[in-house]
């Protein structure tokens, strides 16, 4: 699936990372811990999370994930923004519960990592 | 080659940013990105173990032909016992830790995982020196 799509399913804005949105993306881990999400070797991942902090990102960068949904109507700090954008990230925001971004995703076709 | 970067203990904010010039410099030396991976994981883990449970602390990183070696040392509580902390899921994290999205008790055994080698030293009420050493495999070549 493109990112414009998730996009789409999941009601999100987008923060960063217009030009990306072609990216397509084949899985999704949903985790407000990084330490979990850092344990992912799979790539085309979209991580959907609670947690909206700088590390949010830094996990991101780390782990060679391209795309990041902050849910629950969080938004992002500028700082983050700007971190996304060197990194080349895409960066979006959901009003929609980890559960419904889950089930509107699952049941697009998007896959778990396990 | 050798690079040295310092580490706040507590800044949040901050965590990363070595770990991400590591990558950098790893980028411009072409070296394969799931290798890439393997160590700025094992890095930023370590990193943040530092931040999340040490005082101060710094990374020294030398990068030869074949492998490159990280040194986390810290100024910090240390740790009583290694291979309790080696066990997925172990955490003495701080409420303030977890809030930040760390603390599963899931990032030595995760560096562990990611490394070639892995060796901790550790002296209570002083610090702890995590040593990381990942062989590299150049692209295009092998
Ligand atoms: N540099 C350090 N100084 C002091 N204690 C440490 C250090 N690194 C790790 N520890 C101890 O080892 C435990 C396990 O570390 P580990 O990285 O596996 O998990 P964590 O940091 O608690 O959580 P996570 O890494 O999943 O965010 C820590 O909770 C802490 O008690
Ligand atoms: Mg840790």
């Amino acid at each position: 699936m493109q990112i414009t799509e998730l996009a789409k399913l999941t009601e999100a804005q987008v923060r960063c990372g217009n030009g990306l949105m072609h990216t397509e993306i084949l899985y999704a881990a949903a985790s407000d811990l990084m330490s979990d999400v850092l344990t992912i070797h799979h790539d085309g991942m979209v991580l959907l999370t609670g947690l909206a902090n700088m590390q949010t990102i830094r996990t991101a960068e780390m782990s060679d994930i391209h795309c990041v949904v902050l849910l629950r109507n969080k938004k992002a700090t500028p700082e983050m923004v700007e971190l996304a954008a060197e990194h080349n990230i895409i960066l979006l925001e959901s009003p929609f519960t980890m559960f419904k971004a889950c089930g509107v995703l699952f049941n697009a076709g998007v896959q778990s990592v396990y | 080659m050798q690079l040295q970067y310092d580490i706040e203990g507590g800044n949040f904010t901050k965590a990363g940013f070595a770990s991400s010039e590591i990558k950098k410099v790893l980028k411009q030396l072409n070296v394969d990105a799931a290798t890439i991976k393997r160590i700025v994981v094992s890095s930023y883990e370590a990193e943040v173990n530092i931040v999340a449970h040490a005082y101060k602390g710094a990374v020294t990183v030398v990068i030869d032909h074949e492998k490159i070696v990280m040194q986390y040392q810290d100024e910090g509580p240390g740790i009583p016992d290694i291979e309790q902390a080696m066990v997925a899921g172990y955490s003495t994290a701080s409420p303030e830790v977890r809030e930040m999205g760390f603390g599963a008790g899931m990032g030595l055994p995760n560096i562990h995982k990611n490394a070639d080698d892995l060796l901790i030293e550790s002296e209570v009420n002083k610090g702890t020196l995590v040593t990381i050493t990942i062989y590299l495999k150049q692209e295009g070549g092998q």
